[in-house]
């Protein structure tokens, strides 16, 4: 069968997806390579593929998002996988059940992937451990999000068409943000050069030992970037010691409109969303020629296209 | 000190024959044999005596320490009997080698009042087969707002107080406990851990926190509240004994003040030295305790205190819990790891053996006489007359940690699978063979 | 079969594809990754050689539209499929290697329905070893090569396999 590459174990042969730290540079491009195909789906006039046909997918929710899960359960759906849905409130871990035991029940129900977003980090990984199906990290803590580091990849090789090399300024809330960490280290095995910019309360200079720069004067990277990927700033998890104001936020780290000036032409601006309009990026900004800002949802889609493929794929 | 054991029958006479001596408390090391005569370490004069039987016991190659004693031990009873009780901690002890073991108070109810204290020592009497020193707490309830019944529970014999588990936070309120408590020369124990530093810190914070993403828990947060227990114990000139020193600084801080002569001290727990924060990178609760696995340069610094005396006291903070508990969320997990049975092992192979810190003799020490003067007991000497309570150790017996054979209830132990040279092979109570090899 | 065979084979079927489809504007040849591809970009040039005609190709991924995904402990790649669109109206010749269970072409024609409704769907394939599984026959055959099921076709192509080219039957 001339479909099937002598070298496809070699290239993946994981049921999980836990994290960007975990995965070779070579594991990385290749679900970017697997998502190029997916993406081409979208442009089908049926969007629809049976790749996935009579599998189950559970997006277990246990920390609410709407973005991330419906993201999922498009893809799902577009691999003709069946979906269900649980969130916090429907979940028995409110009435006391323990993950471990939920996850046993969603397994025993024969789900062949969970889609796990969880408050603790690690979460995913302790499933994953414990259960046969594919567990697929959509956001565990302050640890990783690693589909929205591969859509950010994505978007990244795709307008510029390389990733080695380039300058990416991540902006924001370092320390909580989990879409950070995923960044850091699937930029870092793909070469690029990272520069971590914000308040030093939030940006942990540990940071550094992975090898990327820290600076806590944006208008001193700004010229120099290939992309500036700015993170929401939440004001529900901050707390009032990490920094005294929102405004004074934006006054020293927000990317308005003078500031968006100091950019080179072909400086990608990008958001994971959802953006603080005025806050982490001017409204003008966010909706400008250089914004990426709906690819990256676009794009979204064919990573978690590939991502439940490579994953849910495998007869397990 | 009240025996917790009833002496054996009259006239039981034990010698072991050929066993290397170390009885810090007397200068000894030698080779020796040490006899036994009605539960206490007798001459071996008496034993010449026509006996109506002597139990012949051969050490040759082995070390004949005085019993050991762990100072820092969570038995769980009551309210946690799930976990571990009186009775299997006290297994698990003997099985570790330990004659004399120190619990602490942080049960349900806490241990902060006479009656609990008493029910605890009933409770050893009646099930643990080594002996069980009950701590009491500082604060009612360990809630760190008033003072518990200190003087009660001194009447209640309790060798120290501490809220371990928990820290005072208020330092006038340390202050009055540390002044009241030195009217009885009751020893005060601390777990150093400044709240609003630490917050919901679960792991060190440094690199692999940085990385993992999972919430911080300084250095500092132990160091700020080992400095206060320092300026607090040269104000009130009483001895502070800081539990399961962590960090780098704290043996700084420790190093300076022993040496102007503060009543000050320090305990080293096993995993603190044998383990560092990158173990947690698989987010396995078994890594997880309080104060967290540090960082290498902290283990460093731990070894030289070791090393300079800065660090007097070796002690497991044996802290069981059941699987269930563990097998959740890495931050969701409560704090702690068994160590009874695996302490000594750890630490002859690495102080001994493997980094050659100590000699043999030292850590006889620090798990002796050391804590005995530290907490007023008559216990860790092999002197004529003394209780027999007597640990035979093969420093060089080469094992495997097997958690599956664990006398303790709990399982909890990072060192499942580790190979470790040197272990106890007998523990002796009152003169009675509580558990052997 | 050598090299040469299998260029007489392919030009021998590149004609057959001019006679039967008189308007070769409409036609594309949508190649299945990857040595199909490679045997529809030489048919192309055939045409090219003989009618002046820069024919269509195309390349059409079955890897996704696959009926045994999840049932193999093997994932196939998938690649993105090209195909000039819209398709309406053309004539969609499916271009492959070795013709086998017909399980492949079932997948190729999913995967094209997914794009558009072409005015008629043909198959050329290089070799045709028999034992289809459905009810599936080739319109242009470059060569039928009778085997046992326990038998292997291998095919070599020297632009996908860095081999000269070859196809030959053996068993494990």
């Amino acid at each position: 069968m001339n479909v099937r590459s002598p070298d496809m174990n070699r290239r993946w042969n994981r049921k999980d997806l836990l994290g960007l730290r975990e995965l070779s540079a070579d594991e990385i491009n290749f679900i970017l390579e697997t998502a190029d195909a997916f993406k081409q789906v979208g442009t089908r006039e049926i969007k629809k593929v049976p790749a996935l046909r009579g599998k189950t997918l559970v997006n277990f929710f246990v920390e609410p998002s709407t973005r991330t899960r419906t993201s999922f359960e498009l893809a799902a759906s577009r691999l003709s996988a069946d979906v269900i849905n649980i969130s916090a409130s429907t979940s028995s871990l409110t009435k006391g059940e323990t993950l471990k035991d939920t996850a046993k029940v969603l397994e025993a129900n024969h789900a062949d992937i969970i889609v796990l977003r969880h408050s603790s980090a690690g979460a995913p990984q302790f499933l994953a451990q414990r259960l046969k199906s594919s567990v697929i990290n959509a956001g565990d803590g302050a640890h990783e999000h690693p589909t929205q580091g591969l859509l950010d990849l994505y978007t990244i090789r795709e307008k510029r068409e390389r990733i080695d090399n380039l300058n990416v300024v991540i902006v924001g809330d370092i320390l909580f943000s989990r879409v950070a960490r995923s960044n850091i280290f699937g930029l870092l095995k793909l070469g690029a050069r990272v520069t971590l910019v914000g308040p030093s309360t939030l940006v942990p200079r540990e940071f550094e030992k992975l090898g990327v720069s820290i600076s806590h004067k944006i208008d001193n990277v700004l010229p120099d970037a290939d992309v500036v990927n700015l993170l929401r700033i939440q004001h529900e998890r901050q707390r009032k010691e990490y920094f005294p104001s929102i405004g004074e936020y934006t006054q020293l780290f927000g990317l308005t409109k003078e500031r968006a000036k100091l950019l080179k032409p072909d400086c990608l601006i990008m958001h994971p969303g959802p953006i603080n309009r005025g806050v982490e990026i001017d409204s003008e900004v966010a909706d400008g020629l250089q914004s990426v800002i709906l690819d990256q949802v676009t794009n979204g889609l064919a990573v978690r296209m590939a991502v439940l493929y490579l994953c849910g794929g495998i007869s397990t | 000190m009240k025996r917790a054991r009833a002496l054996p029958d009259p006239m039981s006479a034990t010698i072991i024959r050929n066993g290397r001596v170390i009885d810090p408390a007397n200068k000894r090391d030698e080779i020796v044999d040490l006899a036994i005569v009605d539960g206490r370490i007798a001459d071996l004069s008496a034993i010449r005596n026509p006996q109506s039987e002597v139990e012949e016991i051969d050490a040759k190659g082995l070390v004949v320490a005085p019993g050991l004693i762990d100072m820092h031990v969570h038995l769980r009873e009551p309210g946690f009997s799930h976990k571990e009780t009186i009775e299997s901690g006290a297994r698990a002890a003997a099985a570790g080698g330990f004659t004399t073991i120190v619990c602490m108070p942080n049960t349900s109810p806490a241990a902060d009042n006479p009656s609990t204290i008493a029910w605890i020592k009933d409770r050893a009497a009646e099930t643990g087969c080594v002996n069980v020193l009950p701590t009491s707490a500082i604060s009612k309830d360990l809630a760190g707002e008033e003072l518990a019944p200190i003087g009660s529970l001194k009447e209640a014999s309790v060798v120290a107080i501490t809220d371990d588990g928990h820290c005072v936070q208020n330092h006038e309120l340390m202050r009055r406990a540390v002044e009241y408590a030195r009217m009885f020369a009751l020893p005060v124990l601390d777990h150093c851990q400044d709240y609003n530093l630490v917050g919901n810190g679960v792991v060190h914070e440094g690199y692999w926190s940085t990385l993992l993403g999972l919430p911080g828990w300084p250095a500092a947060g132990e160091e700020a509240i080992v400095l206060r227990n320092i300026l607090l114990a040269e104000l009130c000139d009483h001895h502070i004994h800081c539990q399961h020193v962590s960090a780098a600084g704290s043996m700084r801080l420790l190093r300076e003040a022993r040496a102007r002569g503060v009543k000050i001290s320090g305990e080293v727990c096993p995993h603190h030295i044998a383990l560092t924060d990158e173990s947690i990178q698989n987010f396995d609760t078994n890594f997880k305790m309080n104060p967290p696995l540090r960082s290498q340069r902290d283990v460093d610094a731990l070894l030289e205190g070791i090393a300079d005396g800065t660090l007097s006291i070796l002690a497991s903070d044996h802290a069981p819990h059941a699987e269930f508990e563990k097998e959740v969320e890495f931050d969701a997990a409560p704090f702690g790891v068994v160590g009874l049975e695996t302490e000594l092992g750890i630490f002859i192979d690495l102080l001994v053996h493997k980094h050659g810190k100590i000699d043999i003799r030292r850590l006889i020490e620090m798990y002796t006489i050391e804590p005995a003067r530290l907490l007023k007991i008559e216990a860790g000497t092999l002197s004529s007359g003394a209780v027999a309570d007597v640990t035979l150790i093969d420093p060089n017996l080469e094992w495997a940690v097997k958690i599956d054979t664990f006398q303790s209830a709990s399982r909890n132990s990072p060192f499942n699978g580790w190979k470790l040279k040197g272990r106890a092979v007998r523990t002796i109570v009152s003169g009675k063979t509580v558990w052997k090899l | 079969m050598d090299a040469a065979a299998i260029q007489r084979a392919l030009r021998r079927v590149a004609h057959e594809i001019v006679e039967r489809n008189p308007d070769l504007r409409s036609v594309v040849l949508a190649g299945i990754p990857s040595r199909g591809v490679e045997i529809a970009r030489r048919m192309a040039e055939f045409i090219r050689a003989s009618e002046k005609i820069d024919i269509e190709t195309g390349i059409v991924d079955v890897a996704m539209h696959r009926d045994d995904v999840g049932a193999r402990a093997e994932l196939p790649v998938v690649r993105a499929s090209k195909l000039p669109l819209p398709l309406e109206g053309r004539t969609l010749i499916i271009v492959d290697d070795v013709l086998y269970t017909g399980r492949t072409v079932r997948a190729a024609m999913d995967a094209i329905s997914s794009f558009g409704r072409p005015a008629r769907i043909q198959l050329a394939a290089l070799i045709d070893r028999g034992h289809r599984e459905l009810p599936i026959r080739a319109d242009y055959v470059g060569k039928n090569l009778p085997s046992a099921a326990s038998e292997k076709v291998r095919v070599r192509l020297e632009q996908t396999d860095g081999e000269p080219d070859a196809v030959w039957l053996f068993k494990e």
